[in-house]
């Protein structure tokens, strides 16, 4: 631990970020509705805790901002203001906010006063706080630098304190009761600098866990103390209560504080007691004799509080001035991972809780408390992943051999290695799951791109999320993000109409863009929809033919031209607004998501809407597959993929051409691929009756067979990326090695089909009809 | 004079720093995230002091406290709240709840130190 606060403020920012996650949620509970005080107090709290963490770091922008979220949020809590659509957009608009000013200042930057200015005073115009005066604004950050050279060293307690023993408290040796130390009792106490203070506890401070010794010892660190202790009115012992104390002092200190410090002392104990504090050159009264002597037939009493011998403590040794390294070690662990992780619903308070604390009970769409979380480096896990695939290679190999070697099944080595196989999913399943992700921290960021260009193009848009627990590896995660923010800016800015023509249309004045995740057949669909007017196919293909991107007489499907879109620099909009702008068009989304090993299809209704839908594979390291045997070669095609495998008959194979084939499933025509062929490895078959066909099943709905010899194995098999020596090649996803140590290539189903029912259409648009 | 203190707030980084502060100035720092936490923890433990923020989930500062109080055992160990609230109206609350004191935050290291000393040696 170098530089314990630097740490400190690196998590600190880790976990800001999970509390303007959790600010998000709430907000957008309250958006649906919600009117639970504990979700109102979800968003208070994360906007509370930033302010908190922001002050002792000295964040002082974050913190002048938060401050005012804050106060505007109270409101809310308080009942004070019903915050209603508009409210709770300018909300969002806040939090948005607050999240800049976080990453300003975890990066040193700074945001623009004029960002902050105005939506400040909206805020506040909205809720009606006043701005609150400069004093209390100020809210002193009385930075956390944390000295360590604080001189609460390694022995700690009292430091700058002089012997306890000198403290004269009562039951010390002399007179029982004559407390004041008689030098200074005796002496006269004129005109020198300090305060008399009658200090007389109610039985209320030592119920409240106050106690007159600690006090007294903080007053004698402002200077010379002389304390007389009236015990007039102390009962005999056996009417003694000992939670009422009976006793009153008389404090006489001498120091040059003023008397504000010397109030602070009884900051604690103010209105818990009776408290005189007269400057002592006002009232150079000598202690009163008479205090002493009211009851002197009293017997010695035990003492109140033990004088504690600090006296006794060895002098601190410099040397061992604590250092943060040198510091204790704290005897309690890091807390665990909240309980939410191990039962979703958030446990009910004890009977003890107080009115104010009703907990969540939903158990869907509840914001999550903030995560424990471990910092690891994703280099270090990404290793993991590659050794994992090694092991699952390896494994292959062993079974091999095994199989090779004519073991029976129940064998030892057999049944070993059955386990053996078993714990390596389960160990490559755990590692994937720390790649893994909730995809709802892409989806917040989309909210904010909604409101940001709804705004800016003067329409009404509300975001709408389905799924987003999904889990979704890191990576992909964030290389959504660009493509992600692309389509939505354009659903907001082409696909939806203006608030007046939807209103012509009898749609309702705000439109609806709805963004889902979920896992469908090993992989992640992520759709983006509108409801707005859905794609122009005549303005879509006049445009392409003027852009000489089809030749002008092309008779193209509607699921064609909607393809058209993703052909490069493609843009139908009549005036280029400053949001999907030039430059970046779909055809870069999509090669995006091709880098993924994604796919990306569009659907559309005139005037419904359009749907984007994207699919990705659950991981970039590993897929089931079928290892298939195609002209002696052996391929490995993505089980996802197949919908079933067939076995071909002679009365579902019919011919429409020299080499175009379809086979007829439950009374619908499929075409039929000969994957020899297509990768050409052999010209076409004569017939197809008795081979073996995979059906392929396309995000578009459309479905394909592929003509293979034979079925070999279903595996597990590591992807070993191509690109990296051949470039893309199409129809190829990657490659493998197998059990054997041979190598086998990965088809691209999807890309293959595309590919050859592209050559049975115009060519040139060919690379943007991929399904 | 070494203080075993129990910290009990929601926000890791509030958490860190008090652990920080308290470890630097040769205290014993036990943590928790919430008031349930906390009542676990004191379970284990005997503090000297207990430092509680107020508002957190499942269980706040003031129903943490209560718990505390009402439990013979340790009804007389002194809080000290944590707070950004101003003071007047946060001493009564605090009070009413039954703290020994408060500390505003953000908390200067020493000021935390000052005011352990003045509710618990």
């Amino acid at each position: 631990m170098s530089d314990p606060m630097a740490e400190i403020r690196a998590s600190f920012f880790i976990e800001c970020e999970e509390l303007l996650e959790s600010l998000q949620d709430g907000l957008q509970l309250m958006d649906d509705g919600d009117t639970d005080p504990e979700t109102i107090n979800i968003v208070f709290r994360a906007v509370h805790s930033i302010k908190g963490g922001a002050g002792a770091f000295g964040l002082d922008d974050l913190v002048h901002f938060a401050h005012r979220f804050e106060t505007a949020m109270d409101e809310v809590r308080a009942g004070r203001f019903q915050p209603d659509g508009e409210a709770i957009r300018l909300f969002f608009t806040c939090a948005d906010v607050l999240g800049d000013l976080v990453r300003a200042a975890r990066d040193d930057d700074a945001v623009s006063s004029e960002v902050t200015d105005p939506v400040l005073e909206k805020l506040e115009k909205l809720v009606g706080v006043e701005e609150e005066s400069e004093e209390e604004l100020d809210f002193t950050p009385a930075t956390l630098s944390l000295d360590l050279s604080l001189d609460f060293g390694g022995d700690a307690g009292l430091p700058n304190l002089p012997d306890l023993s000198d403290l004269p408290m009562a039951g010390a040796d002399e007179s029982p009761l004559d407390l004041s130390s008689s030098e200074e009792a005796t002496e006269p106490l004129v005109a020198s600098k300090g305060f008399t203070v009658f200090f007389k506890p109610e039985p209320a401070l030592y119920i409240s866990g106050n106690e007159p010794l600690y006090l007294f010892r903080a007053l004698r660190d402002l200077g010379d103390l002389a304390v007389t202790c009236h015990a007039a009115s102390l009962p005999l012992l056996d009417s003694i209560d000992p939670d009422i104390g009976h006793l009153s002092w008389t404090l006489t200190v001498h120091t040059e504080e003023s008397e504000q410090t010397v109030r602070e002392v009884f900051e604690f104990v103010d209105g818990l007691c009776q408290l005189d504090i007269t400057p002592l050159a006002a009232a150079p009264v000598a202690p009163s004799p008479a205090s002493v002597a009211v009851v002197p037939a009293l017997p010695p009493l035990p003492p109140l509080v033990q004088p504690e011998p600090v006296a006794a403590r060895p002098a601190p040794d410099p040397a061992s001035t604590a250092t943060p390294n040198d510091a204790p070690v704290t005897a309690a662990p890091k807390p665990e991972a909240p309980q939410e992780e191990a039962s979703p619903a958030p446990v009910k308070s004890s009977a003890t809780t107080t009115s104010e604390g009703t907990t969540p009970t939903k158990t869907t769409g509840t914001p999550t408390q903030p995560r424990a979380t471990v910092r690891v480096d994703l280099e270090r896990i990404d290793r993991l992943v590659n050794l994992v695939g090694e092991l699952v290679i390896n494994q292959a190999m062993l079974s091999q051999s095994v199989t090779e070697a004519g073991l029976p099944p129940n064998s030892p080595v057999s049944t070993g290695l059955e386990e053996f196989l078993q714990l390596t999913r389960d160990i490559q399943e755990s590692v994937m799951m720390i790649r893994a992700q909730p995809i709802k921290s892409l989806f917040q960021r989309m909210g904010r791109i909604v409101r940001e260009s709804s705004a800016s193009v003067g329409k009404e848009v509300r975001l709408h999320t389905d799924g987003e627990n999904t889990e979704v590896d890191k990576t992909v995660i964030e290389r959504l993000a660009d493509p992600l923010t692309h389509m939505i800016r354009n659903a907001v800015d082409h696909g939806l109409e203006s608030p007046e023509k939807r209103l012509a249309v009898d749609k309702s004045r705000e439109g609806h863009v709805t963004l889902t995740a979920q896992h469908r057949s090993g992989r992640i669909v992520i759709e983006v929809s509108d409801d707005g007017a859905g794609i122009n196919r005549e303005r879509v293909k006049a445009k392409a033919i003027e852009k000489g991107l089809i030749p002008a007489e092309a008779q193209l499907s509607d699921g064609d031209i909607d393809n058209l879109l993703f052909l490069p620099g493609f843009s139908t909009a009549q005036e280029i607004s400053n949001l999907s702008g030039r430059g970046v068009g779909m055809d870069v989304v999509k090669s995006s998501i091709q880098a993924l090993g994604g796919r990306i299809a569009i659907t559309s209704q005139e005037g419904k809407g359009t749907t984007f839908s994207i699919s990705l594979p659950l991981t970039l390291a590993v897929l089931d597959g079928m290892v298939v045997r195609v002209a002696d070669e052996t391929l490995v095609v993505p089980l996802n993929a197949i919908l079933e495998t067939l076995t071909l008959t002679d009365d579902d194979v019919k011919a429409l051409g020299p080499e175009t084939h379809v086979v007829q499933i439950r009374g619908g025509f499929v075409p039929l691929l000969d994957l020899g062929a297509e990768l050409g490895y052999r010209p076409p078959q004569e017939s197809y009756v008795g081979g073996i066909a995979l059906l392929i099943g396309q995000e578009d709905g459309n479905r394909a067979a592929l003509a293979v010899d034979a079925i070999e194995d279903q595996r597990q098999v590591v992807i070993k990326g191509l690109e990296g020596s051949y470039g893309r090649v199409p129809g190829i996803a990657a490659a493998t090695i197998l059990g054997d140590g041979q190598i086998a290539l990965i088809l691209d189903p999807t890309d293959l089909v595309s590919q050859a029912s592209g050559r049975t259409r115009p060519r040139k648009p060919q690379h943007a009809l991929v399904g | 004079m070494s203080l075993e203190v129990l910290a009990v707030d929601d926000s890791r980084t509030m958490r860190d720093m008090l652990n920080l502060a308290l470890s630097s100035a040769g205290f014993t720092a036990h943590l928790a995230e919430d008031g349930i936490h906390g009542l676990e923890v004191l379970e284990d433990i005997e503090p000297d002091v207990i430092i509680t923020d107020i508002n957190m989930p499942r269980m706040d500062g003031f129903g943490f406290i209560d718990a505390v109080r009402s439990e013979d055992k340790w009804s007389r160990i002194p809080i000290l709240v944590l707070t950004t609230e101003s003071a007047d109206e946060l001493k009564a609350k605090a009070r009413a709840a039954g703290a020994t004191g408060w500390i505003v935050k953000p908390f200067d290291p020493a000021k935390l130190v000052k005011a352990l000393q003045m509710v618990a040696g």
